[in-house]
């Protein structure tokens, strides 16, 4: 998410050790004021930050995870039930469909992607360094997911969408893309990759622009390949860009539900019956907040996986520019 | 900059079509194509009549053109006359929930962006005691997808009374979020000390500072931050879908599923949705053309060293 920002998105939330040591220098100079630290303004400039933290992000996360133990429909206070909710969620084939299905719609979705999103990038760095086109690429990524997804449906459309006159033009079958069991997850993330590529091609586009150009016009006068440098130069460097930026469209990717929403509702027959999609009915549909709870604990602990695998894959791929 | 590196190279090479150069410049065609003409479609659509849509579904210019699904968004027709036009007749108010839509995401961007200017100074300038183990703890909540705490949130604005209202559409990342904390502080702790120090020793305050001169100073990162919150908000579906019951608090994107749940049984009313759709749209195209060319013209200087 660094557009602007003077660090490359791979100094992404990793903690760091400025900061603590830099005060001491300048201890000695302190005001008197100083000197007893700035306790009290800070507790006041932090005060709203830290309420919202508390209030909209510690206790949900808390009391989710409570609410998973329970039996809870909105009317009547939460009944402890104990793992019932999990027991349930282990033996419901619903459920496992449905995790399947936010699977199968994740690997195409990150696949198709970040192949993509590189490709884009790695134009805009090396054939031309248009700002126009910056902002163009960029496009899709102002529309919400709603909108995203009522276009394409409507492009789509089986008998009056002019993705299906073009099919039929060139003289196939027209394809009910989404309203097939077979087509319509890969549609809606490829949907989806419209919506998101251009905005991933600039989160690695600003980790290529930290590759210096000398390695190219070295390589160049060795007389290297375009091909060639991109495999020995670019993919090395951007390793650990490429790294962060993945975990992050995964963990993005998981949590889709918008565009099912607005085009397949789920349907047909539950082929595009996403995770999110399932808690949301369980919760709002049939009001079982205790099992849509379960289930996105569920989620949750797929996630934190994911994250933990981001450290590990970061701190294996340092890049060499230091 | 690469770009300038070239021009300025004494042994410039001249750059010679190449079939690789055309290909390349192929692929890059057919990747703006791919990107722009969906929404050439949408107006399209949008200035076109049902009748004629299912009539000609394949021209390239608008068919039957009409304004008549823009009256329809914007609940300007009467039902008769939208349902003779392939309408739903559901009556549904656009012009409502573009003001929804700019208070709500106007709200958010505004008091986030601020309050976590603020406790990013305070985490990167100030010295107090516990900061590290607090900004640990907000550098945790990074870890908590937002999908997680959508339903526990529910439940705690339904408690507080304020579901159906814009205040509880906002409320949950009205004050914070941790991305934008540590953005923040990342600039903050990049301000050069001697800066801040000269200023203390002319007498101003850690207030005054704050609000003289770090924010102006911040104004990038603040407009690239507050931009991304904007866009953010503005396409937010899945929260106000909760929240949100009646016509008072309803957004655009909620109106907007709304409007394709309402199809008419002879078929969509794709002149009306696209239309709608469009108003749903414009505002962030508006909204970034204003601020493209300070934004994405600073990606270029980002990671050089």
């Amino acid at each position: 998410m660094t557009i602007a920002s003077s660090s490359p998105p791979s100094r992404l939330p990793l903690g760091d050790a400025k900061g603590a040591g830099t005060d001491r220098r300048t201890a000695r100079r302190a005001t008197a004021r100083e000197e007893h630290g700035d306790g009290r303004l800070a507790a006041v400039f932090i005060a709203p930050a830290l309420l919202g933290f508390l209030v909209f992000l510690l206790w949900p996360t808390l009391r989710g995870v409570y609410l998973s133990f329970t039996r809870f429909n909105l009317l009547t206070p939460a009944e402890w039930v104990g793992l019932d909710n999990y027991v349930r969620m282990v033996h419901d084939p619903i459920f496992w469909d449905s995790m399947g299905v936010t699977v199968e719609y994740v690997v195409i979705n990150i696949g198709v992607q970040t192949v993509s999103a590189l490709a884009v990038a790695v134009l805009l760095q090396r054939l031309t360094q248009s700002a126009v086109l910056r902002g163009i690429v960029l496009t899709p990524y102002l529309m919400s997911n709603v909108v995203a997804g009522i276009v394409w449906l409507w492009i789509l459309d089986t008998q009056l969408g002019i993705g299906n006159e073009i099919v039929a033009g060139l003289g196939f079958d027209r394809i009910p893309f989404l309203a097939d069991e077979t087509w319509a997850i890969p549609t809606i993330a490829l949907i989806n990759v419209w919506r998101h590529v251009g905005y991933t091609a600039l989160l690695l586009f600003a980790g290529l622009m930290a590759i210096p150009n000398d390695m190219y016009e070295a390589a160049k006068v060795d007389g290297a390949s375009e091909w060639r440098m991109f495999w020995r130069i670019t993919m090395p460097l951007l390793r650990p860009v490429l790294a962060v930026v993945l975990i992050m469209t995964v963990i993005g990717s998981f949590q889709v539900f918008d565009t099912v929403a607005v085009t397949t509702a789920g349907g047909p027959a539950n082929a595009t019956n996403v995770l999110q999609f399932y808690i949301y009915g369980a919760a709002f549909g049939r009001f079982q907040f205790g099992y849509a709870s379960a289930m996105s604990v569920a989620l949750l602990v797929v996630l934190s996986a994911i994250t933990v695998l981001q450290y590990r894959l970061t701190r294996a791929g340092q890049s060499d520019l230091g | 900059m690469a770009a300038v590196a070239d021009t300025t190279t004494v042994r410039r090479v001249r750059r010679r079509i190449t079939p690789g150069r055309a290909v390349a410049w192929a692929v890059m065609a057919a990747i703006v194509l791919l990107t722009m003409l969906p929404f050439y479609w949408i107006l399209r659509t949008a200035l076109s009549s049902n009748d004629a849509l299912a009539a000609h579904p394949g021209d390239i210019l608008p068919v039957g053109a009409t304004t008549g699904g823009f009256e329809r968004a914007l609940g300007l027709q009467s039902a008769e006359e939208a349902i003779a036009q392939g309408g739903s007749g559901g009556g549904l108010e656009f012009w409502r929930y573009l003001v929804n839509s700019v208070v709500v995401s106007t709200l958010i961007t505004v008091c986030q962006i601020f309050f976590s200017a603020m406790a990013a100074y305070a985490f990167a300038r100030l010295r107090w005691r516990g900061r590290e183990a607090v900004f640990g703890l907000f550098l945790a909540g990074l870890m908590v997808p937002a999908i997680f705490t959508l339903l526990p949130n529910f439940v705690l604005v339904k408690q507080l009374g304020l579901v159906d209202s814009l205040l509880g559409v906002a409320l949950p990342t009205m004050f914070m979020t941790p991305f934008a904390v540590f953005f923040l502080r990342q600039f903050f702790m990049n301000v050069p000390r001697e800066v801040e120090e000269a200023a203390l020793l002319d007498g101003a305050g850690k207030v005054r500072i704050f609000f003289r001169l770090m924010l102006p100073m911040a104004s990038t990162p603040l407009l690239t931050l507050g931009l991304l919150t904007y866009i953010t908000a503005w396409n937010d579906y899945f929260w106000p879908l909760m929240v949100s019951y009646s016509d008072s608090s309803r957004v655009l994107t909620v109106a907007l599923a709304i409007f394709r749940a309402q199809t008419p049984q002879t078929g969509y009313d794709w002149s009306g949705l696209m239309a709608a759709t469009l108003i749903a749209a414009l505002p962030m195209l508006v909204l970034f053309g204003c601020f493209a060319r300070r934004i994405v013209g600073s990606i270029s200087f980002t990671g050089i060293k």
